[in-house]
């Protein structure tokens, strides 16, 4: 493969393509968002369960390109256990990564495993693919509580 | 059987050569990501003949000057050269007139502009259009829009798991109150060949007016508006080897005198008081203000070059290359064909497993290879197969079976390094 093509699909995100963490539905999520890049015509679903501001269990269902989906399974991944505020921050500093905003190595590096998206600011037309999962996320936190407002 | 040997001899005696062919487009000279450009994004956009090019800078260079109006030897030289861009597009349709060839942007203005002047004139509440379920969204969204003033409805012929519309169903949508049938006579999602005489046929039994969407055709069926006998016809330029930015809508005369202007300006006004207004004639009376003059003449530069090569041989080579890509890519099992019409353009829709399309588009990208991915403004037939999304690799009289070779290759390194 290419070089820059290699960066793009570095093979913890072919991996991630390919066997998914966190596929699956919560069903007593409290929290819910549906995600959709009419671009490609993906779709992602975020599961969430949210306690004491901390995000208990995260996961996801849907159709996308390996970009969109790697993210959505290292996302899910990654957050698990976070406050949610952190994850919100997470999210800024992995879209300033993906988006060439942030380029020194260090900064970077903090992102830890996310930082094979790194390679994702070469191919503008992918950013979308890559913050998908996250948008939906953070919209997810935003909807009601689900078990609060059914009571 | 006679016609094809006819065909056979012409093609022999005119020799098409694709080395030859290929040699007339410059870009296909183009290095992408250290690999000879394999350009298959036809249906999207054609490349143009270096006579295209040249004609645009020949005109900025030595003709610029405004149409219609100036007495000074510029303008009339641009006017000329104008008007013959008009000339050409009418014999190439066979349409009756010039009055008959009206300029636009391109298909999508085009329709934009029946529309428009059909909303004003015709439309009532309840009544109804009909269109396809492989329309381009051009075809869709500018009825829709007149949906926000008056109740009018569309009225959809449904496709079947080819990719073929399914006739009967559409007799069935044809009433008195049915005031256009709008349809893509080729799709440029699935490839299929729309059967348009029958089409045709049908609705004027009825009375009723027809317009194609002629942007996937022009460039590989030759069309004879007359024989046809469609109402309108509206295509691009830039899909036939032609610039961007200019297109026809093409109007039997009597259909076109009975419409009210589309856009007001200059140009299309014959007297201008403030009390009243006349209208200029045909074609002028859709043209309004200063028209897109290079590309119209780059227009006219494009159809002089496929007439020289000849829609018939253009058409032949490029049903070869459509076989025998349609038969490379039938091999490879983890791909699934969108679209298996009988009659078929040379557009090939595919899909995958486990490979969503625009991985597939980005890794063939770094071979070389252009082609499209993503729904192609075509929503309504990607929820018709229930699918996001596909790869679309489009042909052109310039593509090889070398080309195709390419593709395939590149398609099985995909495959191992996502599978
Ligand atoms: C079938 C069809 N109709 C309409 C259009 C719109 O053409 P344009 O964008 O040139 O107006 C296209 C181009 O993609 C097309 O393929």
């Amino acid at each position: 493969m290419d070089a820059e093509l290699k960066e793009l699909y570095q093979q913890v995100i072919l991996d991630h393509n390919k066997n998914p963490r966190n596929f699956r539905k919560i069903e007593n999520a409290n929290h819910f968002a549906e995600g959709y890049n009419p671009l490609c015509g993906d779709r992602l679903n975020i599961y969430v369960e949210l306690e004491d501001g901390r995000i208990k269990d995260i996961s996801f269902q849907g159709s996308g390109c390996a970009i969109s989906k790697a993210s959505a399974s290292l996302m899910s991944s990654i957050v698990k256990g976070l406050p949610v505020e952190e994850a919100e921050k997470l999210f800024e500093k992995f879209h300033a990564v993906i988006t060439g905003k942030i380029t020194d190595e260090e900064n970077i590096e903090e992102l830890g495993k996310l930082a094979v998206f790194a390679g994702v600011k070469e191919f503008p037309s992918r950013v979308k693919c890559a913050s998908l999962a996250w948008h939906t996320m953070v919209a997810a936190f935003k909807q009601e509580d689900k078990s609060v407002s059914t009571e | 059987m006679a016609t094809e040997i006819i065909n056979n001899n012409k093609r022999k005696s005119t020799g098409f050569d694709v080395n030859k062919i290929r040699a007339d487009f410059p870009i296909l000279k183009e290095i992408i990501h250290g690999k000879p450009l394999c350009y298959l994004d036809n249906a999207a956009t054609t490349q143009k003949p270096q006579s295209v090019i040249d004609t645009i800078v020949k005109y900025y260079t030595s003709q610029n000057a405004n149409i219609h109006r100036g007495v000074h030897y510029l303008s009339e030289l641009a006017t000329k050269e104008f008007e013959d861009a008009r000339t050409k597009v009418k014999d190439f349709i066979n349409a009756s007139s010039e009055k008959e060839i009206i300029f636009t942007r391109g298909t999508t203005e085009s329709i934009n502009l029946v529309a428009n002047v059909f909303n004003k004139a015709i439309l009532k509440d309840e009544d109804e259009i009909i269109i396809s379920a492989m329309e381009h969204h051009s075809n869709i969204v500018p009825w829709q829009l007149i949906q926000d003033q008056k109740k009018i409805k569309l009225r959809i012929i449904p496709i079947g798991d080819n990719g073929e519309i399914i006739f009967d169903e559409f007799i069935k949508l044809i009433n008195e109150k049915t005031k256009l049938i709008s349809i893509v006579y080729v799709s440029n999602s699935l490839g299929t060949i729309n059967p348009v005489e029958r089409i045709i046929e049908e609705a004027h039994r009825h009375n009723i007016p027809v317009l194609l969407d002629a942007a996937q055709a022009i460039q590989h069926i030759k069309i004879d508006v007359q024989k046809l006998d469609c109402d309108f016809l509206a295509f691009s330029g830039h899909k036939i080897y032609g610039p961007t930015g200019i297109g026809v809508l093409y109007g039997k005369e009597k259909l076109l005198d009975s419409l009210p202007p589309f856009l007001g300006g200059g140009d299309m006004i014959s007297k201008v008081t403030f009390e009243k207004t006349t209208y200029n004639e045909l074609p002028y009376k859709f043209e309004a203000g200063t028209s897109n003059i290079a590309d119209t003449i780059g227009l006219g530069t494009a159809i002089d070059y496929v007439s020289q090569i000849g829609l018939e041989n253009i058409s032949l080579h490029e049903n070869e290359i459509l076989d025998y890509a349609t038969e490379s890519l039938l091999q490879i099992p983890e791909l699934r064909i969108i679209g298996q019409a009988k009659h078929k353009s040379s557009v090939i829709s595919f899909v995958f497993d486990n490979i969503h399309p625009h991985d597939a588009g980005t890794f063939l990208d770094f071979e070389g290879i252009a082609i499209r991915t993503g729904h192609h403004c075509t929503q309504p037939v990607m929820d018709r197969f229930n699918i996001p999304a596909t790869s679309r690799a489009s042909f052109a009289m310039y593509n090889t079976k070398e080309e195709v070779d390419v593709l395939v290759k590149g398609i099985k390194k995909l495959i191992e390094v996502f599978n």
